[in-house]
């Protein structure tokens, strides 16, 4: 089948849904007229401000397209590199913030809060493409759901965040408040790219390299998968759904069918789940398309996507400004048609019902 | 229609003679090692125990789901033995029954992640001697493990030294999950050796380590600790390939043990992704890295991945490389893989060959004594 290289892109981008695009880190003086006196304070007393996680450096090259530094108002940037020539329909912003690994939970909620009401305000507010992903501090359960449930009103929230390796397995009973809160509402849970380090991102400690921490995120994003399936998240709230933002796609199925084997040897340890793990990814989790881990070989790359056995699962995401591909390339190469169709907006639609209107 | 061709495949194995890469041998009983300990390692084991990063002494943190820490049910000999312990039921339930020509001893003692370095040292040179006394000296289908306890390189190397000549020993046996990432370069002593003897070095997966078994710290069930291991070894090749191991060391090779294989082709493209835009951080690494993964590293089969459809299987093996697999049954453990059935896609009698027994008998150079 042939991938849709040769078509003009703004044809099969024109209104499409991009679920992965990143807004700079807030600094301190973006959030301080969202602090009440005492964060405020706080803030500038003990020098809270930019919080770029080591294990997602905004600042080093991987992160930053030499084209896509322009000074100035970065919403008019985003506007003029992105939105506007793929003449996009939505985009979803995440803020990647170091927030979730600050220790102190009520710092964790102070600057989850503020992050929100600067999206809020400085980009939700000026462009009604734009939709956001909510921080809450999953430190600090209570605090999380309060966040949730103060946000909930407004339709462009659309998914709550959270990175691929954290304090604990994603799917701990500790965690479940965020998650019957996040069913409530319609919002999935958007597993990110990033860790806290909390604990070592390899089995054998810490790696050398950053490209080594970049390729190892995969353990990340499948052990929170296996925990939320193992601890029975997807039986307690079946309509909840679990986005793996910049996760590269191609890990999904050896985790599926790994899992699957297991789980038939391994059932009564979790009698809670019914049906085999490759099912509920298929039911509950979805990808987006930046990075893409494929073959060279782009006959290939359909070969490698049906082993999905799926074509609900595959989002369309730019990552922008990430470096990932040249120009305006934003589509993996040998994506067959129909389903390269179905995850410019439909698949979207059906993850993120908030999207919907 | 598929399922025909699969049964015929099913009588291939029989007639080739198997290498099965993955062959767990056990103590008759728990003093049977001590037999192999200098007086002083059996008194300090009596009297402080032997100490892991296990939080439990004598017992799994992740219960097995079947006796004996995850056996397969019929693997008790008549003996009463503990199972792979006794190598006339050994030899006559695996090497006989699954038609197995050489196989390969993968012992899982607590050699190399033993906390007290000198008592691992020691346990390591038992448990080399124990092998050969036990199992590979009265079998000559068998074939025994190096095996060193990598975090003290020194010591390794001695024990590498010492063993090398002796032809029953086909790999050097290390565990995948060392303290520091490893392709660093403490460990490079152990592979210059392997490498200057031409022994491959296997890296067999491994419940215990000294770091969570998860990014996000421990996971609470079996079912995740069992994937979650396989992690382990994407880590060793990472690591191997960017710290620059094989720029050093151009002849070594790597058998990656138990960890499953499906995995490998999205890791290779990754990496290759990866290195694409940020290659200028390890100027070490001087071509693709898929192209050293490629040269240097071999998978055991076992446990097999099952896809849903049996042939995206043969998408594997056709991006793995057919070179590259080799059978193993992990005896005699609950998910053991039987040649006569495990590998269920339409396979090409050659690449079938090559998995089932020659890319072994070439690696582990099987056909020297």
């Amino acid at each position: 089948m042939s991938d849709t290289l040769d078509r003009p892109r703004a044809m099969i981008t024109a209104g499409a849904i991009d679920t992965d695009v990143h807004p700079p880190l807030p600094r301190q003086a973006d959030l301080l007229p969202y602090l009440d006196p005492y964060w405020a304070e706080t803030f500038q007393s003990r020098d809270v401000d930019v919080l770029e996680l080591m294990s997602f450096p905004e600042r080093t090259k991987p992160y930053r397209r030499a084209d896509w530094q322009g000074e100035g108002d970065a919403l008019v940037a985003m506007q003029k590199d992105l939105l506007d020539p793929l003449q996009l329909g939505q985009a979803i912003l995440n803020v990647v913030s170091g927030a979730h690994a600050l220790f102190d939970p009520y710092l964790q909620l102070a600057v989850c809060r503020a992050t929100n009401d600067w999206l809020a305000d400085q980009w939700l507010s000026r462009d009604d493409r734009l939709r956001a992903s909510i921080l809450v501090p999953f430190s600090n359960v209570a605090g999380a759901v309060q966040e949730i449930e103060r946000l909930a009103g407004d339709k462009r929230f659309v998914q709550i965040l959270t990175l691929a390796a954290g304090e604990l397995p994603l799917g701990r009973q500790s965690y479940w408040p965020i998650f019957e809160a996040a069913e409530k509402h319609g919002l999935p849970i958007g597993i990110h790219a990033g860790s806290m380090l909390r604990h070592a991102p390899s089995h054998s400690g810490y790696h050398s390299f950053l490209i080594e921490d970049h390729i190892a995120m995969t353990h990340g994003f499948a052990t929170q998968i296996a925990s939320l399936i193992a601890e029975g998240v997807f039986a307690k709230y079946p309509a909840l759904k679990v986005v793996a933002i910049e996760s590269g796609v191609s890990w999904v199925p050896p985790l599926m069918w790994r899992m699957s084997k297991d789980w038939r040897g391994t059932r009564v340890e979790v009698p809670w789940v019914k049906d085999s793990p490759a099912a509920l990814i298929r039911k509950h989790v979805r990808l987006t398309s930046q990075p893409f881990d494929a073959p060279e070989d782009p006959s290939e790359v359909e070969t490698m996507l049906s082993h999905l056995l799926s074509d609900d699962m595959l989002l369309f995401s730019s990552d922008y400004p990430h470096c990932h591909y040249e120009g305006l390339d934003v589509l993996p190469r040998g994506v067959p048609e129909a389903m390269l169709q179905k995850a410019m907006r439909a698949n979207a639609l059906a993850t993120y019902p908030r999207l919907g209107g | 229609m598929e399922a025909t061709e699969l049964d015929r495949e099913k009588t291939a194995p029989k007639r080739l003679g198997v290498v099965d890469c993955d062959i767990h041998p056990a103590f008759e009983n728990p003093q049977e090692l001590g037999k192999y300990l200098p007086q002083r390692w059996r008194d300090h084991i009596r009297d402080y125990a032997l100490r892991t990063p296990n939080p439990f002494l004598g017992a799994m943190t992740y219960p097995r789901m079947t006796p004996g820490n995850g056996m397969r049910r019929d693997s008790w000999p008549p003996s009463g033995k503990p199972p792979a312990s006794d190598l006339g039921f050994l030899c006559e339930q695996l090497l006989e029954q699954c038609n197995i020509e050489h196989g390969i001893l993968q012992p899982l003692a607590a050699g190399a992640v033993t906390n007290n370095q000198d008592l691992g040292a020691a346990l390591c040179v038992g448990i080399n001697d124990w092998q050969i006394d036990k199992f590979a000296g009265p079998e000559p289908r068998l074939r025994a493990s190096i095996c060193v306890a990598q975090e003290d390189a020194t010591e390794a190397v001695a024990e590498i030294d010492r063993r090398a000549h002796d032809r029953r020993f086909v790999q050097v046996s290390i565990p995948p999950r060392t303290i520091e990432p490893i392709g660093r370069r403490r460990y490079w002593p152990i592979f210059e050796a392997a490498e200057h003897y031409g022994l491959p070095i296997g890296l067999h997966t491994g419940a215990f380590g000294q770091r969570p078994n998860t990014p996000s710290g421990w996971s609470s069930f079996y079912l995740e600790e069992h994937y979650a291991a396989s992690n382990s070894l994407q880590t060793v090749i990472v690591s191997m390939i960017m710290e620059g191991v094989f720029e050093r060391f151009p002849k070594l090779k790597i058998v990656v043990v138990e960890g499953g294989f499906s995995w490998v082709p999205s890791l290779a493209w990754r990496m290759d992704r990866e290195w694409k835009r940020m290659g200028g951080e390890v100027p070490q690494v001087k071509r693709k890295p898929s192209e050293y993964l490629r040269d240097h590293f071999w998978f055991t089969t076992q446990p097999i991945e099952e896809p849903e459809e049996n042939r995206h299987l043969a998408d594997l093996v056709r991006w793995i490389g057919a070179d590259r697999l080799m059978f193993s049954t992990d005896y005699p453990h609950w998910d053991f893989d039987d040649p006569r059935f495990a590998f269920r896609t339409p396979l090409d009698p050659d690449d079938r060959a090559k998995i089932f027994r020659e890319n072994a008998m070439a690696l582990f150079r099987l056909d020297h004594r």
